[in-house]
């Protein structure tokens, strides 16, 4: 038989009982559409964490005090936390460690701010002049305070658009405006670009001020939150995080590493954390659609075998005037197939419009990558050969004679 | 031309081996018209099962063209079945939502003709099989009985067979039509030339052809000559 009349006859006989082939279709639709649509939520998420984590600067290496934790654990800290680094650390760093880019000494802590009569409560961020080439933190007007500024105590703020919004209202030029944080008045020279981060470190709700200021009037003392590292690039990264350790931990007198009074983290760990943690949340997603996949394909082998008991007749008939196994094996498992091909399309389309409706309405990041289609399709045509193999084989097996005679 | 020497079969059930054929010897020419008759449970389904490749003897040998088949696999059988052989059934056998081209092309697809060669030979055997030209692309099950078993007639002709074999082709018309379906068998036979085994338990039936075989209990009881 030719592949072109075993086209004709796959479509005739699919077509020949709709509603049948449409329901089967359904299964396999419903299950490819969630499959992609799942893991297309779950994939939109992963690099949304990713790209949020990348904005907040480049090769960057975060030392906090504090003994060693985990990785991924929350990396800012609060006033609470141990008193171990200073900004002389921060200022040895930069100096004695190689290929280290920038370093930006920062003590962060939250507090009320007052403009005007509208007050917040945000992050109040000390840090030198470098922390905005570290950090990518961009400004939309005005300027980032200059090291002049940061050494001779000038009381001047940067404030990130949450901020700007919160305090003035949207749109308005909050450059030269006088705001109180903690009842000690600033002057806004800067305002950031907005990152549209979420959460906790969210760049777009803080305050920026110089370090010796935020010591001198909230925390007090010598000691900082973090110093932020940045490498030259992405294969220095391993060396200056082991220099800034062996540094350290001369500079505290401590000579067992485990016992460190620091701990260090570097971006490529948080982000990978961050990922894996998505990851698992995409597989679960795309194993919980799988199962409506698998429900599908045996929705699929369930029609089959019916067809093929229906049709017992037709394919004694079929042998009967030439047919060989091979071209009944042909026709029944082309119609399985020919089925999840078709449910296999629909079903991709479906789910890339919910993704896409889900982005547009749900406000849910999403992104529908080429693995998954080909994935879907993939297990789409494998579910059409494996259950359409027995009912196929059966099929072709079966006796003239007896099929002749079957009513 | 059709030979059979000593066919014999059996079955195999819980019981032991049942002998359905019990060493038939026969010979058919080609252009013959002959018609098998035997009371149900004589053996003629399986002797008919046997001489349409549908089956192979338990031992014996069945020689179709000059060719022993008693031996070979389903597949091969499936091709003698495809390239000598034409079945018209007591039940039509057609595809029900299927148009009368394409039930009587479908021997002609498993060939691999082309899409115009399997047409040009469809319509000539329909047109042979007596079948109005205004029916061709009806659906086979909007058609009468007697229009369906001409359908069928000319599905068994379009691969030009060495044999045509009819099982009870009139079992299932009524008496007129009936007449009318032999008839065109007769004219078959007589003007082209084709070999036609006719399978029947009724006599009047058996009488439109030449020769009439016997059988009773998987035994050739009687062979004899009706005209010609």
């Amino acid at each position: 038989m030719k592949n072109i009349d075993l086209f004709e006859e796959i479509s005739s006989a699919l077509l020949a009982n709709k509603a049948r082939s449409g329901l089967t279709i359904l299964g396999i639709v419903i299950g490819i559409a969630s499959v992609i649509a799942m893991i297309a939520i779950g994939e939109g998420s992963k690099s949304n964490i990713e790209s949020s984590i990348q904005s907040l600067g480049s090769n960057l290496i975060m030392v906090s005090p504090g003994k060693q934790r985990g990785m991924g654990v929350q990396v800012s800290q609060g006033r609470g936390s141990a008193q171990t680094l200073t900004k002389d650390d921060a200022e040895a760093i930069g100096s004695e460690v190689s290929n280290v880019k920038d370093v930006a000494p920062e003590v962060s802590s939250r507090y009320q701010v007052i403009a005007k009569g509208n007050n917040t409560n945000t992050s109040i961020i000390g840090t030198t002049a470098s922390y905005a080439g570290i950090k990518n933190v961009e400004i939309a007007s005005g300027y980032f305070f200059t090291e002049q500024q940061s050494s001779g105590m000038a009381r001047v703020a940067v404030i990130g658009p949450t901020v700007r919004d919160d305090l003035f209202g949207e749109d308005v030029d909050p450059i030269g405006q006088k705001i109180k944080i903690n009842k000690i008045e600033f002057q806004v020279i800067g305002l950031t670009v907005e990152k549209g981060g979420t959460g906790f470190n969210n760049a777009d709700n803080a305050i920026y001020i110089p370090l010796a200021v935020a010591q001198q009037y909230f925390t007090g003392g010598e000691y900082v939150t973090t110093i932020n590292v940045q490498a030259v690039d992405q294969d220095s990264m391993t060396a200056v995080q082991e220099e800034v350790t062996a540094l350290l931990l001369k500079r505290h007198n401590i000579t067992d590493s485990a016992s460190a009074d620091f701990s260090i983290m570097n971006q490529a760990d948080i982000v990978q954390t961050a990922s894996s943690v998505t990851s698992t949340f995409t597989m679960l997603l795309g194993a919980v659609a799988s199962i409506s996949l698998v429900v599908g394909g045996i929705g699929i082998m369930n029609m089959m075998l019916t067809t093929v008991t229906e049709r017992t007749k037709e394919i004694g008939l079929r042998k009967a005037i030439g047919a060989k196994r091979k071209d009944i094996n042909n026709q029944f498992l082309g119609e399985a197939i020919m089925l999840t091909f078709i449910g296999g399309i629909v079903g991709v389309s479906l789910g890339w419009g919910i993704a896409v409706i889900a982005h547009q309405f749900g406000g849910i990041a999403t992104k529908v990558s080429t693995e998954s289609i080909v994935l879907a399709f993939g297990v789409s045509g494998a579910i059409g050969i494996i259950f359409g193999y027995y009912p196929a084989s059966r099929a072709s097996k079966l006796n003239p004679i007896e099929c002749l005679r079957y009513e | 031309m059709i030979e059979c020497k000593n066919i014999t079969k059996e079955y195999n059930n819980a019981l032991g081996s049942i002998p359905i054929l019990k060493g038939l010897t026969f010979k058919i020419e080609d252009g013959e018209f002959v018609a098998i008759i035997g009371p149900s449970g004589s053996g003629k389904s399986t002797l008919m099962n046997i001489l349409g490749a549908l089956d192979t003897p338990s031992s014996g040998e069945y020689l179709l063209d000059a060719k022993n088949i008693s031996d070979f696999s389903d597949d091969d059988l499936a091709v003698i079945r495809n390239k000598k052989i034409g079945f018209v059934f007591q039940s039509f056998n057609l595809l029900a939502r299927s148009t009368v081209m394409r039930n009587v092309t479908l021997p002609l697809i498993y060939g691999e003709y082309s899409k115009e060669e399997r047409e040009r030979i469809a319509r000539k055997s329909l047109a042979d099989a007596g079948l109005d030209e205004k029916y061709y692309y009806n659906l086979s099950n909007q058609l009468s009985g007697g229009q369906m078993q001409r359908v069928a007639i000319a599905r068994a002709l379009v691969n030009n067979p060495s044999l045509i074999l009819a099982d009870e082709p009139t079992g299932n018309l009524d008496t007129k039509t009936g007449e009318i379906v032999l008839s065109t068998f007769g004219a078959l036979n007589r003007e082209q030339h084709h070999t036609i085994i006719l399978i029947t338990h009724e006599k009047e039936v058996a009488e439109h052809a030449d020769r009439i075989i016997s059988i009773r209990d998987g035994n050739i009881i009687d062979d004899y000559k009706v005209r010609g």
